[in-house]
This record gives structure tokens, C-alpha cells and sequence, in this order.
């Protein structure tokens, strides 16, 4: 490709060859971008994530519900006495992901327990009110989790998350 | 793919996997050592435009479907949720319907130019036969994606197409109910052939690929016709033939855009944006612009199954053109009678493309048969004669001969066939216009709209007393299904803030449930919510309205369209004319009139309107000067309501509008900054080899 019509400019010559295969790239990087982006959530899936409002007043005391937020399954338990003294007895400092009761509950409704209903491990479902804690137990893998959805035994790695939420009243959450 | 090559790669990682698969050295010889003649023109570049359109349409046809419902009660509603909530969903959709358009126009060009240089002539003609397998291929998967938005050109044109298997003696009806999976076109219609346009595609890309071998086996054919002889023939593939197909490509990718950006209903049917309708077939079935001339070769026939042979036949019949023509000299460009010949042949096929879209009558019916034989005639008697008595002009004896004649007169070539490319694709382009609703009485006069033109955007005013127009008078019987009370927040709408467009639907009492006792109940509309549709059901609709179902309005300005006729659907794909929807709704609204001209039957129950289709509308007048009060100052007339109510429409059949046309410039300034730069470097390229 070096003749001599060619060599006369080399400068030019290389820069107009640079220049074109930059341009070209960017333009081969900002096509991309549409390509990837249309498949994160469209605006009706974003749309009908906003928050939900659930109501507290038909869960009796030791009786938990399960609602769906954004597709995930949110546990709303309204825990006893007894389950709350369990978990605020132990020491936080001998539990695998180290989290207080209180931490995880909003304080002065510290009978109301919210948390994803999502097994840390691998994303099953666990079931409430099973397992050695009286809290939750996934029977895929044998997690165990306490009356505060936090993890005790088995190969989950951390507590059940709870979820954004706040008391619209005392007997009214809005999740999210 | 010609034969073993000496490519060796030097990294050691490399040599081991070359010696085990030489894929590297396939790949070496096929496109970058591969001689290529080097008197190509760009006519050539066909070639590589359509790779490209093949790629783009199979990427954006596999996202499509990652976002599309193949279901009767669905398809057209996921579409339109695709371009409206997707994120680029509009430009994906754009690019997919008119990338079929663009790929269909690249394949005329590839074959006439074929057809003229002779490229199907021994030793080529496998190659030949193997591009009209391509492209037989590429019209089923066409077809078949029209299909798949189930609009009412997609429903009636599946109908129409399917159901001409019925031509075939005895079986006929067994093969069109096989093909439907039903006793008519229905939800097993649409899922079988969302499968093939799916699968389609990979079949079109596998025979490709033996296009491409047997062109490497065979070797490119050039504008003289003469086959390489020496290495001064010759060019490596890479650089040369590599720049200047991609500098076509980005000339045709300015082409491409401005349909994208700028155009994207231009190529498409109005009708198309109203959902299929088994009962009610639209006044014209007009096939997509490719299809017209072997839709008119079709309807130029009085007989059923002759029609249906003819129109196959005139397809068939290209594979057997090595035979038919048995010329020596390839090239027409020495063939001065087979050149006259070949362009009046380019303007039989365009005026049957022309008219494949008029109504089947009168003059256009005669001029149809006489074009269909002339087709025909071109084939089977004008090329075997030609060959027999025409005297060729003496070919160059090589090609290094041809270039060193010619390079005198480049330019012109180029500039002319740059002017017939323009011509040929605003006439292709332009000829489904006329196909669109004739019956409309008087033309609807042109508005000016703030949204027009390549940087209109929305009176975001017009778009807020339109919203009340439509909330106080249009709500009451008409459906605006596809918008959400969020969109009203939406960047390119009307503007109002994520509170206002919430504040707006807690007025609306929106149907939930069921509730954990198992019942229905009302709830304040939340931002997420869809505007409520004014009645239950269709019937309902019906029953309300003596017996005309108001339409759902969310698409309107796009579902109605008059006709523009000849020459101004031309012009309007220059000056990006795209309002005839909006001019017609406004005209409609105020067309009324108290009295139906003298001599005129006005039907019980209906109204008479200057611009409704037949004149007679089950709408009575909806607006009246003073009905609705603006805040704002503007005036309260009819005239005023209606310009807002439309623009207001327009919106929401296309929420994007805006943030089309900006990424639209934003595109071109790209392009044509690339097309230059890329102009240069062949330029500079090439220089060594001239
Ligand atoms: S997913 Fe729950 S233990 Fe594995």
C-alpha cells in the first residue's frame, strides 16, 4: 500500500485514516446502546413498580400475610411477644450476618416484621413459620432463618432484606 | 472460500487453532486477498448493502421479538407497546418496518443490475438461480412479517395472499385451511407465522452463504463482462473493494435514515394502525410496494388460477434466464439494442408497480395487460431473439483496457446513477401512496402544525387544551386505550409534572379486583393507570351509537390518511410531509354541515360531513363554539378546538415524535460527517490503483 502517490503525504494520509475509524466507532458504540438498553424494564413495567399500600388491621397477632411488590413476595408478620423476645435475646454478635431486631423493625411497631420473601441463597421461596427458630425455613437448600428473618443455619449467606417501607398509620404500611 | 490459502498466522495461539481449523485463511482468501475486478462501479456495492440490511434486520427482528405477543387479542396491542414503552422500542420498530423496504429496494437494484451486466451467464448461473432462491425467500418472510402486527392490512393481506393456494385445482381448499391451521385466518394463522418469519431469516442467511461461495468459485462479473486475465485486472478485496462498500453503505444508510427518522409511515398503510377486523375489509388490499408489480400481474388476468400462475410464474421464470438468454457478450454496455431493451424493461416493471396500487378499473385494468405481456414478452421472446440477431459491439480486450478507456468519463457515470437511484426509489417509494382511501370527498386543505417537519415539535398549549377537549367532549364516547395517565409527565408531551399527571388520574374512578372477597371494586386512578374506555364492550359501543362503534382515538391521526395522488406523494418525501392524518381529523371535526347538499340521500340516523368517506357519519357534530373553556386565553371556537383536540391526538398516537426527530439530526450530522470521511479514505485508497 506505499506507493508513492501515498507517501508523499504521510501525516495527511494517516490522519484521515484515524479519523475515519474513530468516527466509525463511535458511531458502532452509540448503536449499541439502544440494542442493550431496550431490555431493561420498560416504562409500564417501571410504572406499575410504584408503591403499594397494604393494610395491617385484618392480621391477627402470630399471623403473617404475603403481598407482591415489583413480582417479589413481601412476608408482613405480626409477631407475638414470645417471637420478638426470641429475637431480640440472642447475641447479635454470634449471628452469621449480624443485625439487631431493631435495626430490622421500625421502632414502636416493633411487632411488625416486612421482609422480601426471597431466600439469600438462591432464590427460593422459604416458608413461614417453620424451621428451628420459629421464623422462616427454605426447603431448597435447608436455610433457617429467626423470627426477624435473619439467617441462623444453612447455606444462605445474609438476612432476609427488608424492604423500603414506612407507616402511613398504625395500621397501614406503603411498601416502596 | 477459493481453495486453500497461504495465510499463516504468526501468534503461536493462532497457528495452533489454523492448523486444526483454517478458518483464518478462509476468511483471508475470501475477503481480504480475494481479487476482485477492478473496474467495479458502485452498482456493486449492492452486494455488501444488502449483507447489511440482512444483519440489521435480523438483530432488530430478534429484539422485536423479545418484546412482541403472538396472539390474535394481543399482537397489535404489544406493538404498540413496544413503540411506546420500550426503551428505543419506536426506533427498533422504524428501523425493522422500513429496513424490509430498504432490503426489498436493495434487491431490485442487485437484480437489475445483474440483469444488465449479464451476471447470470455461464459460469454463473448457479449463483444467479441461488439469488432467486434468496429472494423468493426473502418475499415469505416480507409477507409473513406484515402479518404480524395484525392490523387490518396485515389481516386482509394474509387473507388475500393466503388464499391464493385456492387456485389449485382440487386441493385448493385443503391447502389454504392447512396453511391457516383453522376455517379462517386466526390466532393459529398469526402463531405459525410468527415461527417462520422467525425462522426464516437464518435460512435466507444459510443460502447467502452459498451465494457467497459460489461467487468466490465463479468470481465477481464487472461492468465489462470480460473475465480477469492478469493481476492488472485485478484489485485485493481488502482495501479497495472494502472501502467502496463502505462508503455505498454509508450513502445508503442516509437513505435508509431518513425513512427511520423522518418518514416511517411513508412506506406503510394507514389502515395498518387500525387492529384487525374479520368483518369489515378495508376499502383497498394493496399489498406492500415491493409486491405491486406481481400484484398487478395477478389482477391483470380475468382467470383465478392463470392469474396465480402468471404471478408465480413471473418470479419462476428469472431462474431460467441463463437459458433464455444465450448471448455471448455479457455485458449490455455492448449490446446496444439488448440496452435499449433492458430500461424499457425497468419501466415495465415500475409501471406495473404503479399500477398494482390503482383500483382495478377501466384504463388501468387494459394498461395492466398490456405491461404484463411486455414483462413476459421480455423474457421469452425479446432475449432468446436478441441473442440470435443482434450484433454486439467489440467488449475491451481486458479489463485494465476498460478502466483506462473509461476513466475520462467517470463522474457522469456516477452522478447519473445516483439521479436514477433518487428517481427509482421516490417512484418505488411513492407508488403505495396513491393505494391509500380514494373515497374521501374533498381533500382535507393543509393545516400548519407545530409538529411538522424535521424539527417540529409539540405546542405543548394546543396539548393541554386538547387533553381538556378531548376530557369534557371526545371521553364521552370515544376510548384512548393505549395512553396511561403517566405518559401525561412524559418527556415530548404536554408537559405537566409527575404530580399534576397523579392529581389527574385520582379523578378518574378506575375498576380493580378482584379484593380477597373475590369482587370487584373502584379505586381512584393512580399515574400507572390506563384512561378508562367509555363503554364495557364493542357491542355496548355499537348498541350506544346507533350501530357505529366509536373508534379508540389513541392512534386515529396515524389510522387515517387521504389520498395525496401524483405528483405530490413525491414531493412529500422531500419536504417530509407526514400530516395528512392530522389534516384529515381536523377537517373532519369541522366538515359539518347542517344540510346534506340537494340530491344528496342522507341516511336516518346519520350526519353529513364534507370530508367523512361517503359523507354520511354516525357522529353527530361533537364541537360547538363556547362548549369548552379555555383558561389560557385562546379562543373558544370550533376552529380552535379542533386544531388542539388533533394535535393533542397526534401525541398520543406518537409519544415519541419529538425525541425521534432530534435523535433523527443527531443521526444525519453523524452520517453525513462519516459518509465524507469515509468518501476520502476510498478515495485516497484507490489512488494506488488507478
Ligand atoms: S435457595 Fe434457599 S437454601 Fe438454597
Amino acid at each position: 500500500m506505499t506507493t508513492a502517490s501515498s507517501a508523499d503525504h504521510p501525516t495527511r494520509r494517516d490522519f484521515l485514516f484515524v479519523a475515519t475509524g474513530a468516527v466509525a466507532a463511535v458511531g458502532a458504540a452509540a448503536t449499541v446502546w439502544p440494542l442493550v438498553s431496550q431490555m431493561n424494564p420498560d416504562a409500564s413495567t417501571i410504572a406499575a413498580g410504584a408503591p403499594i399500600e397494604v393494610d395491617l388491621a385484618p392480621i391477627a397477632e402470630g399471623q403473617d400475610i404475603k403481598v407482591f411488590w415489583r413480582g417479589k413476595p413481601i412476608y408482613i408478620s405480626h409477631r407475638t411477644k414470645k417471637q420478638i423476645d426470641e429475637a431480640r435475646k440472642v447475641a447479635v454478635s454470634s449471628l452469621p450476618d449480624p443485625e439487631s431486631d431493631e435495626q430490622r423493625v421500625k421502632a414502636g411497631h416493633d411487632q411488625w416484621l416486612v421482609v422480601i420473601g426471597i431466600c439469600t441463597h438462591l432464590g427460593c421461596i422459604p416458608i413461614a413459620h417453620e424451621g428451628a427458630y420459629d421464623g422462616f425455613f427454605c426447603p431448597c437448600h435447608g436455610s433457617v432463618y429467626d423470627t426477624s428473618g435473619r439467617i441462623r443455619q444453612g447455606p444462605a449467606p445474609s438476612n432476609l432484606p427488608v424492604p423500603p417501607y414506612t407507616f402511613v398509620s398504625d395500621t397501614k404500611i406503603q411498601i416502596g | 472460500m477459493s481453495g486453500p490459502s497461504d495465510f499463516q498466522p504468526t501468534n503461536p495461539a493462532l497457528k495452533w487453532i489454523e492448523r486444526r481449523l483454517p478458518i483464518m485463511g478462509l476468511m483471508h482468501s475470501s475477503f481480504v486477498a480475494y481479487p476482485t475486478p477492478r473496474n467495479l462501479n458502485y452498482w456493486w456495492t449492492f452486494g455488501a448493502i444488502l449483507s447489511l440490511m440482512l444483519g440489521v434486520q435480523i438483530l432488530t427482528g430478534v429484539i422485536l421479538a423479545m418484546h412482541y405477543t403472538p396472539h390474535a387479542d394481543l399482537a397489535f396491542k404489544s406493538v404498540e407497546l413496544i413503540v411506546r414503552d420500550v426503551n428505543y422500542g419506536w426506533l427498533l420498530r422504524n428501523i425493522h418496518a422500513s429496513g424490509a423496504s430498504m432490503f426489498f429496494f436493495a434487491v431490485y437494484i442487485h437484480m437489475f443490475r445483474g440483469l444488465y451486466y449479464g451476471s447470470y451467464k455461464e459460469p454463473r448461473e448457479v449463483l444467479w438461480i441461488l439469488g432467486v432462491i434468496i429472494y423468493l425467500l426473502m418475499m415469505a418472510t416480507g409477507f409473513m412479517g406484515y402479518v404480524l402486527p395484525w392490523g387490518q392490512m396485515s389481516f386482509w393481506g394474509a387473507t388475500v395472499i393466503t388464499n391464493l393456494f385456492s387456485a389449485v385445482p382440487y386441493f385448493g381448499e385443503s391447502i389454504v385451511t392447512l396453511l391457516w391451521g383453522g376455517y379462517s385466518i386466526g390466532n393459529p394463522t398469526l402463531n405459525r407465522f410468527f415461527s417462520l418469519h422467525y425462522l426464516l431469516p437464518f435460512v435466507i442467511a444459510g443460502v447467502v452463504v452459498l451465494h457467497v461461495w459460489a461467487l468466490h468459485v465463479a468470481g465477481q462479473n464487472n461492468p465489462a463482462g470480460v473475465e480477469p486475465k492478469t493481476e492488472k485486472d485485478t484489485v485485493p478485496f481488502t482495501p479497495y473493494a472494502t472501502m467502496k462498500d463502505m462508503f455505498g453503505v454509508s450513502c445508503f444508510m442516509l437513505f435508509f435514515a431518513w425513512f427511520i427518522f423522518y418518514m416511517p409511515n411513508y412506506l406503510g398503510d394507514a389502515d395498518n394502525y387500525n387492529p384487525a377486523n374479520p368483518g369489515v375489509t378495508p376499502a383497498h388490499i394493496v399489498p406492500e410496494w415491493y409486491y405491486l408489480p406481481f400484484y398487478a400481474i395477478l389482477r391483470s388476468i380475468p382467470n383465478k388460477l392463470a392469474g396465480v400462475i402468471a404471478m408465480f410464474g413471473a418470479i419462476i421464470i428469472l431462474a431460467f434466464l441463463p437459458w433464455l438468454d444465450s448471448a455471448k457478450t455479457r455485458s449490455s454496455k455492448y449490446r446496444p439494442l439488448a440496452k435499449q431493451f433492458f430500461w424499457m424493461f425497468v419501466v415495465v416493471c415500475i409501471g406495473l408497480g404503479y399500477l398494482g396500487a390503482q383500483p382495478p378499473e377501466g384504463i388501468y385494468v387494459i394498461v395492466g395487460r398490456i405491461l404484463t405481456v411486455c414483462y413476459f414478452a421480455y423474457f421469452l421472446i425479446l432475449l432468446p431473439l436478441l441473442s440470435r440477431i443482434e450484433k454486439p459491439r467489440p467488449v475491451p480486450n481486458s479489463i485494465a483496457d476498460d478502466v483506462l478507456a473509461k476513466s475520462g468519463r467517470k463522474s457522469a457515470t456516477m452522478a447519473s446513477a445516483v439521479i436514477a437511484l433518487l428517481v427509482a426509489g421516490g417512484l418505488f417509494a411513492g407508488s403505495v401512496q396513491d393505494a391509500r382511501a380514494e373515497d374521501h370527498g374533498a381533500s382535507p386543505p393543509g393545516q400548519k402544525w407545530s409538529f411538522s417537519g424535521p424539527f417540529g415539535k409539540f405546542d405543548r398549549g394546543a396539548l393541554q387544551r386538547g387533553l381538556k377537549v378531548y376530557k369534557e367532549v371526545c371521553s364521552s364516547c370515544h376510548g384512548l386505550s393505549y395512553v396511561a395517565f403517566r405518559n401525561l409527565a412524559d418527556a415530548g408531551g404536554p408537559g405537566y409534572s409527575v404530580a399534576q399527571a397523579a392529581a389527574f388520574a385520582s379523578e378518574y374512578k378506575i375498576k380493580d379486583g378482584p379484593n380477597d372477597q373475590g369482587e370487584m371494586f373502584e379505586r381512584p386512578g393512580r399515574p400507572a393507570d390506563y384512561f378508562p374506555s367509555p363503554f364495557p364492550n364493542e357491542q355496548a359501543a355499537r348498541v350506544a351509537n346507533g350501530g357505529a362503534a366509536p373508534p379508540d382515538l389513541s392512534l386515529i391521526p396515524k389510522a387515517r390518511s387521504y389520498k395525496r395522488g401524483f405528483p405530490m406523494f413525491l414531493i412529500d418525501f422531500f419536504t417530509q410531509y407526514q400530516e395528512q392524518g392530522p389534516d384529515y381529523v381536523a377537517a373532519l371535526l369541522q366538515g359539518y354541515e347542517d344540510k346534506a347538499p340537494a340530491g344528496f340521500n342522507l341516511p336516518e340516523g346519520s350526519y353529513y360531513n364534507k370530508y367523512f368517506p361517503g359523507h354520511a357519519i354516525k357522529m353527530p357534530k361533537p364541537l360547538n363554539d363556547g362548549q369548552v373553556t379555555y383558561d389560557d386565553g385562546s379562543p373558544a371556537t370550533v376552529a380552535q378546538y379542533a386544531k388542539d383536540v388533533t394535535t393533542f391526538l397526534m401525541w398520543t398516537a406518537e409519544p415519541h415524535m419529538e425525541a425521534r426527530k432530534q435523535l433523527g439530526l443527531q443521526v444525519f450530522v453523524f452520517l453525513i460527517l462519516l459518509t465524507v470521511l469515509l468518501y476520502f479514505t476510498k478515495k485516497k485508497v484507490w489512488a494506488n490503483a488507478h
